[in-house]
């Protein structure tokens, strides 16, 4: 699972949980993959993001390295900006470990990296 | 001054052919003027269009053009095409000449044929018959007949710079074939459609695929319906083996995919394939974007059940594209249980396999349909397949939605009796406060019809078969009885 995944996903799912974001990440087994660079893209997502999410959960998992805790104004100009979104958002994996609802605290396991975030039959009754 | 061109398709996916090429067309602003009427029993369009570059961008996506070819001369026998060509020759006005509006007689201004004729471009001249087949050497005596072009560079037959089209039309009936053609083309080639990606996504070289991998060339079909482009992000959230993902991530778009059954997702089913014991550890979506060079664009596949909400309020996507389960060959499925008041003990939590109960057909598109009027962009597209019975088919079946602009509906043939039909949305208002579509409307469960009618007319098949044969041996007897 990137990142960029993770500033999108809620446990909403969960009866009686609101807003179920973001959910907590516990990560045994992070990898970092090299992927092709593309600014027009870092720049086109970054508006669709929450971005102090994102800062949170790479401090998280110990790859906040570099990045600024909040957006800075151009920063669709700023390439070295842009490679540092870039890693975080798409290069750094995490393959095994567990996401937790921030009301609840129920754990999504993730496997191979996917994660699994299906409910069993007596929570969704 | 806008230039004619002649786009030829491949005869086939022919209902399509419109939706494809208008979403083409759309995506790139690119305005078009039909010189003839479009007719599905000929696999040819004459347009015109503003430049060569527009003729290049729509073949740079289209999979159903096979070329795209800019037209010199038309005409409906082979002695008027020669007769034209040698009078665009003469055709100094800048201008198209229609002599004969009856007959179709195409003049084209000799400017086009002039910038083709200089002493320093090598050129081929290529014969393409449609439904009836000629030796090399027939064709080599067409080619000669074309000897008053001015044609002053040298003859080349690999990379040329400049490669002349001469079609032949003899219909689309293979079991009727004229004596000479119906329809008669001459021009310069200029593009070629997508047609190679057919082979090079084809299902037999792909490494992970499942029972329902759609077809490689539907699934270009669909991308270039949901108008994907470079930096797209697109979701399908009934994803499987991830064929629809492969084609969007050609076309440049970032992909997430999600999907119910865990063991599709991690490439533990059993294997497709005939004759494959287990799925090799290599078979997954992220594996097969690699294998066609476009895994920088994947991004997540995730395991979870589409009927409930999973992504952030305010989370958009640039499109959608997706095949959901129809009930028939994958199961419509969704997390839960009939008894009432179940719980699951602690020491069976780990590795717990939820139970499912039916997801309805009407509930699928009702959430599909409301997922994507809340997490699309505006004027972004949904494009999704719809099963139908063939007979029962009606307009007003299809699923609907306020925010939501139905742009295409084409239909696949399946069987007999059933057909699926591709349907493409474009989102059209972003006021989706608490619009929901009824679940109860419209939309007729597929599986019930499916096998209801199956078993029918499989019922009734077998008792003609037994009259039939009761009859014949009657007959036989009888005839028996009259010999003796």
């Amino acid at each position: 699972m990137k990142l960029i995944t993770h500033n999108m996903l809620t446990s909403k799912c969960l009866k009686g949980v609101v807003t179920g974001y973001p959910l907590a990440i516990n990560a045994t087994d992070i990898k970092v993959k090299e992927v092709d660079f593309n600014p027009e893209f870092i720049s086109r997502v970054i508006p669709k993001l929450d971005w102090e999410v994102l800062w949170v959960a790479a401090d998280s998992i110990g790859h906040s390295d570099g990045l600024p805790r909040s957006l800075e104004n151009k920063y669709d100009e700023n390439e070295e900006f842009l490679k540092k979104a870039h890693k975080v958002l798409l290069e750094v994996e995490v393959e095994e470990g567990h996401l937790t609802c921030p009301e609840s605290g129920r754990q999504f396991p993730i496997s191979k990296g996917i994660p699994n975030m299906l409910l069993n039959e007596a929570e969704v009754q | 001054m806008w230039r004619r061109y002649l786009l030829w398709f491949a005869h086939e996916h022919v209902d399509f052919r419109h939706a494809e090429i208008n979403s083409i067309l759309s995506l790139f602003k690119i305005p078009i003027k039909f010189i003839e009427k479009p007719c599905l029993e000929k696999p040819y369009w004459i347009v015109e269009l503003p430049s060569e570059d527009c003729a290049k961008k729509i073949a740079s996506r289209s999979v159903l053009m096979k070329n795209c070819i800019e037209l010199w001369s038309r005409a409906k026998s082979i002695d008027q095409l020669h007769i034209n060509l040698r009078k665009s020759l003469q055709n100094t006005t800048s201008k198209w000449i229609f002599e004969n509006v009856e007959c179709a007689e195409h003049i084209c201004p000799k400017e086009l044929i002039d910038v083709c004729c200089s002493p320093n471009s090598s050129f081929k001249i290529e014969v393409e018959t449609f439904c009836k087949h000629f030796s090399i050497q027939e064709k080599l005596d067409k080619i000669e007949e074309f000897t008053y072009l001015p044609l002053k560079g040298s003859v080349k037959l690999k990379n040329p710079d400049i490669t002349l089209s001469y079609l032949e039309f003899y219909g689309v009936n293979p079991n009727n074939v004229p004596e000479q053609p119906y329809d008669l083309f001459f021009g310069k080639w200029i593009s070629e459609g997508q047609r190679d990606l057919i082979r090079f996504h084809s299902l037999k070289k792909r490494k992970f695929i499942g029972n329902t991998s759609m077809d490689a060339q539907l699934a270009i079909v669909m991308a270039n319906q949901a108008q994907i482009a470079p930096g797209h992000i697109v979701i399908d959230p009934f994803v499987g083996s991830g064929s629809l993902l492969i084609a969007a991530a050609h076309f440049g778009a970032y992909v997430w995919g999600s999907d119910i059954d865990y063991m599709m997702l991690h490439g533990r089913t059993r294997p497709t394939r005939v004759g494959q014991k287990v799925r090799s550890k290599e078979e997954s979506i992220k594996n097969n974007l690699k294998q066609y060079g476009t895994e920088s664009k994947y991004i997540d596949i995730l395991v979870s059940d589409f009927s409930l909400p999973l992504w952030r309020d305010g989370v958009k996507f640039d499109a959608m594209i997706t095949d959901p389960p129809y009930g028939v060959r994958e199961p419509t499925e969704k997390i839960g249980i009939e008894r009432n008041n179940y719980t699951l003990s602690e020491e069976h939590l780990t590795n717990h396999i939820p139970s499912k109960v039916e997801y309805g057909l009407p509930h699928i598109y009702s959430d599909l349909l409301n997922f994507a009027a809340r997490h699309l962009e505006m004027n972004g597209r949904l494009v999704c397949w719809f099963p139908v019975i063939r007979a029962d088919y009606q307009d007003e079946q299809l699923p609907s939605h306020p925010c939501l602009k139905l742009i295409a509906n084409s239909e696949q043939i399946l069987t007999k009796l059933t057909a699926r039909r591709l349907l493409t949305y474009e989102k059209i208002c972003d006021d989706v406060s608490s619009v929901t579509v009824d679940p109860s409307s419209g939309v007729p469960n597929f599986r019930d019809k499916y096998f209801a009618i199956g078993e029918e007319t499989r019922r009734e098949r077998k008792e003609r078969r037994a009259e039939e044969i009761a009859t014949y041996a009657a007959v036989k007897a009888r005839l028996g009885n009259e010999v003796t």
